[in-house]
């Protein structure tokens, strides 16, 4: 449909052989003379430098397809304007997140030593004391959670896909997924709680059920990307599979699986950083201490988000007449950097071996 | 080939790491070597509540547990209701919240069959003296009435330089900026013991019942102490109420008392709390205050939170029992209090609220 | 064609499942089999026990006493501006995030050079991993601050919009803060799958479109687009759903109250509900905890019924391009 669609479309153009298009530095050179163009009156009015910039943008989006128009064709402009766009949009998200990463660094660099990374808060008063206990929380945690869920999501997602076209099941399960994607974090909490009160008594409060409330949220995360990966796998790939004999469920782990590995993991890796910075969930369900805990299945867990966010928000008192910070906030922002590097590690190794597991492409 | 010898290696892997991980315990963590130590407690007490006393608990949990090595203490800021419910439930052996058990909603009851029929005790133990701040440039100091406060928050007062303002603050040069009121938008222990006090000493100028959601729809809000100690920040001309451990660098309003302009201390907000009446009808060994919000005593300051302590006369278990009393009994001890007064910035009990505490903790026992 | 995604099944009609069709399955084929359909039935009872919990425990906070509702009276005076606070914090941050995310996901995929495409789609993935409450700090003590004189801006030069009515914030904790904030937080999600989407369209599709002459962004519109567009709208309600669930950074960011109102940028703003559960949940009495999972009761319904809306649209289009 397409190809005859751009045939159609292209005849006309295609009857000129040699169209004419602008030089390769035109791009540039509209840069630079929208920047100059903004800067007259910006400077003419006193404007700071994000008005200019702002200016100098709108000008180069205007005059570069304009002139694209005016020297080739209605196409090439609209290329010229969407390309443009494109690196605008990216130009202009960077800020943000360049400047929240920069903030985080700036503010939890100092905090880090090796003292802050092997101590708890047992018995601490004032500044110092770590997050070794935190640390250990989240990996715990957050990794049971994983277990969890990742399973679950991944032959959930492949029923949907590949077993469960158009039957009941697929369809409600499909829904119901979507609807997850709307429980408030804290009702996961309380649901997780009242489970396992049933289950073992009022007095119950785990690390596990931390887990269980982490993996309602990530299921369907997990279950969603996964999803929409498989479905892009060709058909041709799985028939070219049966065709040489190959039962069903060994063309799924060896055919369609490693096709769409590198979106499944990017899924998994956005729903395991979907969770990890819960905290309201794992306070109700995990509780909160100032030791090391290593027993996923009794007694409280500390969590990194749950230790930041109580570090901020009872930071303690600044040691008085320097007008300082209170010690908390110092140390809630050096638990904050170290659960990004955590991520950060979690999803390089993840796609390491999702380069080692991928097909190789010819 | 490579891919076995890498699934191969998973597990392994896994299973060192485990070991690794459980193998040793934090660096400042000594308790394990069993030589040195100290104190007759051990086992785990776990208790949760109000989220305003964390940092005093956490003060209180160091000290305590630094005297008896083998004990841990695990509290959950939960917030207070929550703490009460989980008390009630058997889910905590003791709560922290920041008003006493009521009993139009039946709590006091079904807390007392919680605990086997005797009354629950509760001891105040964490008393924060609540400021009025302000970010005002050029006004360093300033004086309020309470009546004046409410019209302020109302909205009725909105310049800097309202002659209402002017009258009570003839040295200040008072700009015109907007009054900008923030108050909490999450429910708080703070706003009720603030509204409490716009109702009891507002002489009628504080119209909406005392509650822990602020009452009036509209206008500036901050979430939690921080949140709003940070919008007070943010902005020029703004004022709100905060724990006045966490004021910093704001400008603190000095409230009329009597005749005079008091700023909040901690001997101010103890010494109103120790005139205060208690709340009536309740068992001896349940402290609930009501405080004298209209105290005019020299140097009183009567905008105050105070959290209590709830915990069970007997407990079953005689390890719990003997773990409420040992921390409990160090809490309101006046070291317990001084601890919290200097990492929470908490006003210590007066000396005779704190022996009858210490008189009420000490009766706690097994059956 | 064939390649196309579809989510249902035009017609409903039996579907040629090739390896069903092959003579008998191995004991393998029913243990996978199996496994996958337990999946799908775990979730079903994941999710029913969500929703028994929720129903049981929300159900006695629709008639309280009125007090529990302050300052409003009734349920429902008490949810419609947090309905109303989620849904413009929610549609706010996909108006910004969406365009962006895609444009930065094509970057990656179409148009920036490898050397660039690979550590700036990391830097992305990265901005998942932040904690909400770090969004919250950054968003209440740095950007709020900032775009204070971008609100006296919108309100001296827009005022005569109902959103930009003022009077401007002078703390700058307004909705339109949240809704930056929030789609900063969001961005990530969308911009990671509908990137791994858009790599994956067939090469064969691109190759042709652009043999046949077409510029890039033709042969971006004509071929990568019908390939993705299930995926971008399953991207973008992942955004749509976190965005809607989202607790610490509107709490931490947003001057809440209880009232509607479209206006933008003063310093009365409605709360979400997941956010206004966050901050009233830690003091709630047992009486207003059942309120507030009733409000996460009505988040649920409303997140299905935007999930029931998107779906249907979707295959609606999509029957008409298959027609």
């Amino acid at each position: 449909m397409s190809a005859t669609e751009l045939a159609v479309q292209d005849v006309n153009a295609s009857l000129r052989l040699a169209q004419p298009k602008l030089p390769r530095w035109a791009p540039a050179l509209v840069g630079v003379l929208a920047v100059a163009a903004a800067g007259l009156p910006a400077l003419l009015l006193g404007w700071g430098v994000v008005p200019w910039l702002i200016l100098a943008g709108v000008v180069f989006l205007v005059a570069l397809p304009l002139w694209s128009l005016a020297v080739e064709n209605r196409r090439a402009a609209v290329d010229r304007l969407m390309t443009s766009l494109v690196w605008t949009t990216f130009g202009i998200a960077m800020i943000p997140l360049i400047w929240l990463i920069w903030t985080v660094v700036k503010n939890g660099a100092s905090v880090i030593s090796v003292e802050f990374l092997t101590y708890d808060m047992r018995n601490i008063i004032g500044p110092g004391g770590g997050i070794y206990h935190a640390l250990l929380g989240t990996l715990l945690v957050t990794g049971a959670a994983a277990l969890i869920s990742v399973p679950v999501g991944l032959f959930a997602a492949i029923y949907l896909v590949e077993y469960g076209k158009g039957s009941r099941l697929a369809t409600w399960v499909t829904f119901l997924v979507d609807v997850m994607t709307g429980i408030p974090s804290i009702v996961a909490g309380l649901f997780a709680l009242a489970l396992f009160v049933l289950i073992f008594g009022p007095e119950i409060r785990l690390g596990f059920g931390g887990s269980v409330a982490l993996s309602l949220l990530m299921i369907p995360v997990v279950v969603r990307s996964t999803e929409e990966m498989l479905r892009l796998v060709p058909d041709d790939l799985r028939e070219a599979s049966y065709a040489l004999g190959v039962p069903k469920w060994r063309t799924i782990t060896k055919v369609v699986l490693p096709t769409s590995l590198g979106g499944i993991i990017t899924g998994v890796m956005l729903a395991v950083a979907r969770v990890i910075g819960e905290t309201a969930p794992l306070l109700v369900v995990a509780g909160k201490t100032d030791s090391v805990n290593l027993n996923l299945f009794s007694e409280r867990m500390t969590t990194l988000p749950v230790y930041i966010y109580y570090q901020f928000t009872q930071p303690g008192i600044a040691p008085a007449g320097t007008g300082g910070e209170a010690p908390g906030i110092a140390r809630a922002w050096g638990a904050a950097l170290v659960l990004i590097a955590i991520v950060m590690v979690l999803n390089l190794i993840a796609r390491i071996v999702g380069k080692i597991y991928a097909p190789k492409k010819g | 080939m490579k891919r076995t010898s890498i699934r191969r290696a998973v597990v392994p892997g896994i299973a060192v790491l485990v070991l690794a991980l459980s193998g040793c315990a934090a660096g400042n963590d000594d308790s394990g070597d069993g030589s040195s130590s100290s104190g007759a407690l051990s086992g785990t007490l776990n208790g949760g509540g109000s989220s305003a006393q964390e940092s005093a608990q956490g003060a209180w949990r160091a000290g305590f547990q630094s005297a008896n090595d083998a004990v841990t203490v695990n509290y959950d800021p939960v917030g207070s209701g929550t703490g009460r419910e989980n008390f009630i439930s058997g889910a905590y052996v003791f709560a922290g919240s920041d008003s006493a058990l009521s009993t139009d909603e039946g709590e006091l009851d079904k807390a007392t069959e919680r605990c086997g029929g005797a009354s629950p005790i509760e001891v105040p133990a964490y008393v924060s003296p609540i400021a009025v701040v302000y970010n005002l440039e050029g006004v360093d100091s300033l004086q309020l009435s309470a009546p004046l406060v409410a019209e302020i928050f109302d909205g009725k007062v909105t310049t800097w330089n309202d002659p209402l303002i002017a009258d009570q603050n003839p040295d200040a040069d008072l700009p015109d900026t907007t009054i900008t009121p923030v108050h909490r938008s999450d429910d708080s222990g703070t706003t009720s013991n603030f509204t409490d006090y716009l109702e009891k000493a507002g002489e009628g100028k504080w119209t909406y019942p005392h509650d822990g959601v602020w009452p009036i729809k509209g206008g500036e809000s901050g979430d939690g102490t921080s949140g709003l100690v940070a919008a007070v920040k943010a902005g020029d001309g703004t004022i709100g109420y905060a724990d006045e451990s966490q004021a910093g660098d704001l400008g603190v309003a000095a409230l009329k008392v009597g005749s005079e302009y008091n700023l909040p201390t901690a001997e101010g907000a103890a010494k109103v709390l120790a005139e205060s009446p208690r709340t009536e009808g309740r068992d001896p060994v349940d402290m609930a205050i009501d405080v004298d919000r209209t105290a005019t005593d020299s140097g009183a300051y009567p905008l105050m939170l105070t959290s209590y302590l709830i915990a069970c006369q007997t407990y079953d278990s005689a390890s719990d029992a003997d773990l409420v009393k040992g921390y409990l009994a160090y809490v309101v001890s006046e070291e317990g209090q001084q601890a919290a007064a200097d990492q929470a910035g908490s006003a210590p009990l007066d000396s005779k609220l704190q022996q009858e505490a210490a008189g009420i903790v000490d009766k706690i026992a097994a059956k | 064609m064939s390649a196309t995604p579809s989510l249902a099944p035009p017609d409903g009609g039996p579907q040629v499942d090739p390896a069903a069709a092959r003579t008998p399955r191995s004991r393998g084929d029913r243990a996978f089999a199996g496994t996958a359909r337990a999946a799908g039935i775990a979730i079903l009872v994941a999710l029913a026990g969500v929703f028994v919990f929720l129903t049981l425990e929300g159900l006695p906070g629709l008639s309280q006493s009125a007090d529990t509702y302050t300052p409003n009276t009734s349920f429902l005076s008490y949810v419609a501006p947090l309905l109303f606070g989620t849904v413009l914090a929610a549609v706010l941050a996909l108006l910004l995030a969406v365009p962006f995310a895609f444009g930065i996901a094509l970057f990656i995929s179409h148009y920036a050079p490898r050397r660039l495409a690979v550590p700036v789609a990391y830097v992305v993935d990265l901005l998942a991993a932040v904690p909400s409450v770090v969004f919250g700090l950054w968003g209440a003590r740095s950007l709020a601050p900032y775009l204070v004189g971008a609100h006296d801006w919108l309100a001296a030069h827009l005022g005569w919009l109902p959103f930009f009515e003022g009077p401007a914030s002078v703390t700058g904790r307004t909705v339109f803060t949240a809704g930056i904030v929030l789609a900063i937080m969001i961005l990530p999600i969308i911009t990671a799958i509908s990137r791994e989407i858009f790599a994956q369209t067939p090469r064969l599709n691109e190759e042709a479109a652009l043999a046949l002459g077409a510029t890039r962004w033709a042969m971006i519109r004509l071929t990568v687009f019908p390939y993705a567009r299930s995926g971008m709208v399953s991207a973008v309600m992942l955004g749509l759903g976190r965005a809607l669930g989202e607790t610490m950074a509107v709490a931490m960011v947003l001057s809440a109250s209880p009232v509607v109102t479209l206006n933008l940028i003063s310093n009365t703003n409605p709360a979400t509900i997941a956010s206004n559960i966050a901050s009233s949940f830690t003091e709630a009495t047992p009486a207003k905890l059942h309120v507030l999972i009733a409000t996460g009761l009505v988040l649920f319904a409303f997140t299905f019924v935007v999930n029931f809306a998107a779906r249907w649209i979707v295959g609606r289009s999509q029957r008409r391009m298959a027609r």
